[in-house]
Formats: C-alpha cells, structure tokens, sequence
C-alpha cells in the first residue's frame, strides 16, 4: 500500500468520492466562519478603517495563487517521471483555480489599493510579479486546449510549466531589482505578516485554512471530472471506430 | 553543424521577407513612437532606451514562428531529428541562425534609429552592449516557443503569449541597463545580470527545446 496507488483513475476516483464532501464541508466552514469573524468579529484598523478587511480574501487568494503554481509543478515533475495520467490531469485542473486565485488577488488588490494608495494600479515589485503569473497561467491553459492529443499537451505543457517556474522566480528578482532602480518601494511597506495584529491574524488564518480546502476540493473535483471526460471520450473513439 | 547553419542563413536571405521583416518592424514601431508620444526632444531622450528595447524585442517575437514551421512542414525536422546530430545540437545552430539574422541587424541598426528618438550621447554604447548581450537570450527562449507550438495550426499568436513572460526579465535588464547608460550612471550590474541571463539560457534552454521538439515529432 503506497501513495502510488492512488495513480490508479479508479482508485484516485474512488477516494476523492470518499474525500470530497469532508473537504466541502471543512471549506465551508472555515471560509464561513473565518469571513463571518474577519468582517462582523474584528474592529476596524486605525488607520485603514474598513477597507482592512479585504485583507481576508486577498492574502488567502493570493497565497493559494502560488502554491498552485507550485502544485502544478509537482504534478508535471511527477507525469515527467513516473508517468502517472491522473498527475497530468490534475495539473490541467488546477490551472484555472489557480488563474481565478490569482485575479482575485489582483481584483482584490486593486480594490484595496484605491483608497490606500489613491490608485488602482502601481507597477510594484509584488504586483508585477503577479501580473506576470497571470500571464504564465493563460499561456500554460492556452497550450492545453491547442493540442489535441492528451499525452502530447501533457508533455509540453509539463516542461512549459518547468520553464515557467524558472522564468518566475528569474523575473520576480528582476521585477525587484527593476522597480528599486526606477523609484523607491512605493506605500506598499504595509507589509501583511509584519502589520497584522493577533485581532486580525486568527480569522486570517481560518480564511487561508478555508481557501486551502477550497482549493484541494476544487482541484480534486475537477480532476475527477477530468478523468470522466477522458474516460468519455475513449468509449466515443471506440464506438466511432464501428466495432 | 556549420552546413546547417549555413543553409539557415541562406534559406533566410534568399526566401524573403524574414531578414529584412524584422528590421523594418524594429524601423516602423520606432517611427510610430514619435506620432504616439508627441515630438518633443527631450520626452523622447527619456524614453528612446526603453522603446529601443521594446521594438527590437517585438521585431524578434515577429519572425519566431519562422525558425521552425517552415522545416517542420517540409519534413526537414524529422531529417534533423534522425540525424547523427543531437537534437540540442541543432536547436542551437537554429537558435544561432535566427540570431545572427534577426538580433544582429538590429544591433548593427539600432545606434542609427536611436538618432531619431534623441538618445543621450552617453547611452549609445550602453544600448549596443546590452542589445548584443540580451538579443542571443531572446533567440534562444524563441526557439523554445517555436518548438513548443510547431505542430500547432496557426500558433503564432500562442507562441507569443507562451514566450512573453519568459522575456520579461531579459528585457527588464536589457532596458535597465540601456537607461542607466543613457542616464550617465554606472550600467554594470544590468549587464552582467543580463550577460547572466544568456549564458544561462544558452547552456539550459536547448535541452529543453529538443525535449519539446521530440515530443511534438513522435
């Protein structure tokens, strides 16, 4: 018994039934209650009244933005390797969570940052690197949907998201180094981890909690629907071929 | 090797268009500034590194998809890809061919459109040494584009969205490093981090294009 096994569509399916309404459940409630605490529960911030409260969509969003780029990543190392279908589709599976996690954060960033900074938009380090993640993210769906074969698109795309990954943490340092050189770090030293008091910190941590659920529910279910669809179009192929 | 580059070269100067294509978009986007921006001197001065670097970069991004359809339709990529040849080993020479055919003219070009948008006299030579620097890296990156999306009808416009991203830190030092030079200042880091960047690319990014270029042939 390893975790291999789970490669198995069958068995990945089997379990994901079995896993899935827990984790529904568990996004729910944490997303529910953290909200619910982070909007009602906690006062105001002194100086950035009300709007500090996007704080809580924002940062979960933004987190789970990364960290699904990096599960993309894991995934294509592990179809690269091993050769696991079910990688490969769960990594095509994540990519529009992780692009809709990314615009929220931007949409989200954008919001917060009119009324803190007086603009919508100021090409920051952080926020560049972000919109350049958003780009890596359509290039990467792109190429899934321009390619008919499902093990070839599993292929390029894979090292395209190797690649990418390289290219991202190059251009975050470039994208740093770029934006010190023009004009010096704008209002953004309002830095989350070094600002948030505990009043804010817990239900923060009860939304990232919930986004990482809803994230794991979100990639798992789509992988499910993936491997259907997949499944769905062998019977057609074999029907087609008139047997 | 040198056969195949060769060819490439040949193939480039005499089927039209792709060598003289790019230069003449790097001469139209820089003549186009001017209309967009307004016509005064010293706005232009600010700007010329940057645009400079912009239109030599989307001069590139426009004959990509040529370093590879044309064989990839003729059949002559499975002859490379058969041949005694490592695959690498002709990324690279292809990779070479598009640079010596697009980045070079642009290098040898752009002091004299850099005239037209009022660069600072300090800068011209910032701007040479990091457009010879940098353009290599864009060939490179491109060639792994062009063997991502070759088996893809009309994948021009995704090999632009797939190989965007993958420029910005070459342009970002690139431009940085024309500015400072531009401005005067000390341009060493930007260069060295975009002498970097080529470097790095050219040892890496082959293997990553054959890998691509193999499975878009099997």
């Amino acid at each position: 018994m390893s975790l291999w096994e789970y490669a198995n569509p069958v068995k990945f399916l089997r379990l994901s039934e079995r896993v899935l309404p827990w984790l529904w459940a568990l996004a729910v409630l944490c997303l529910g209650s953290g909200l619910a605490w982070g909007f009602f529960g906690t006062p105001d911030d002194y100086r950035q009244g009300a709007t500090v409260k996007i704080i809580y969509i924002h940062v979960p969003a933004a987190l789970m933005a990364i960290n699904g780029w990096f599960m993309m990543l894991v995934a294509s190392l592990i179809w690269l390797v091993r050769r696991h279908h079910v990688s490969a589709l769960a990594a095509r599976a994540a990519a529009p969570v992780g692009v809709t996690m990314t615009l929220i954060a931007l949409i989200t960033g954008a919001v917060w940052g009119q009324p803190m900074w007086g603009t919508w938009w100021a090409w920051d380090p952080r926020l560049t690197s972000f919109l350049i993640l958003f780009l890596f993210y359509l290039g990467y769906m792109a190429l899934w949907s321009a390619i008919e074969d499902p093990d070839t698109a599993a292929d390029l795309t894979s090292v395209l998201c190797l690649v990418g990954s390289v290219f991202a943490i190059l251009s975050r340092y470039a994208v740093l180094f770029w934006n010190q050189g023009l004009h010096q770090g704008a209002s953004l030293s309002l830095d989350k981890e070094k600002n948030v008091a505990d009043v804010f910190y817990h239900p923060l941590l009860l939304c990232i909690a919930g986004f990482v659920m809803l994230f794991l529910a979100l990639v798992l279910y789509r992988t499910g629907t993936e491997i259907r669809v997949r499944r769905t179009r062998a019977l057609r192929a074999r029907q087609g071929a008139g047997v | 090797m040198r056969a195949l580059l060769l060819r490439d070269l040949r193939l480039a100067l005499r089927a039209g268009g792709g060598f003289g294509l790019g230069l003449a978009f790097f001469l139209i986007v820089v003549v186009l500034v001017p209309f967009s921006v307004g016509p005064q001197p010293e706005l232009l001065g600010r700007i010329a590194a940057g645009v400079l670097w912009l239109a030599a970069l989307l001069a590139c991004l426009l004959s990509l998809d040529r370093i590879l359809a044309l064989d990839f339709e003729d059949g002559t990529l499975d002859v490379l890809a058969t041949a005694p040849l490592p695959l690498e080993a002709a990324l690279s020479v292809k990779a070479l061919a598009h640079w010596l055919t697009t980045g070079l003219p642009l290098v040898v070009v752009a002091p004299v459109l850099a005239v037209l948008l009022n660069l600072p006299a300090a800068g011209y030579g910032g701007l040479v040494l990091s457009l010879l620097l940098g353009t290599p890296a864009l060939s490179v990156i491109g060639t792994f584009g062009a063997a991502l999306t070759v088996g893809i009808k009309r994948g021009g416009l995704l090999l632009s969205l797939l190989v965007l991203p993958l420029y910005v830190p070459t342009l970002i030092f690139g431009a940085e490093a024309a500015r400072r030079s531009a401005d005067g200042l000390d341009a060493t880091t930007p260069l060295l981090m975009l002498a970097g960047i080529s470097a790095g690319v050219l040892a890496l990014m082959p293997f990553a294009s054959a890998a691509v270029l193999r499975v878009n042939l099997r």
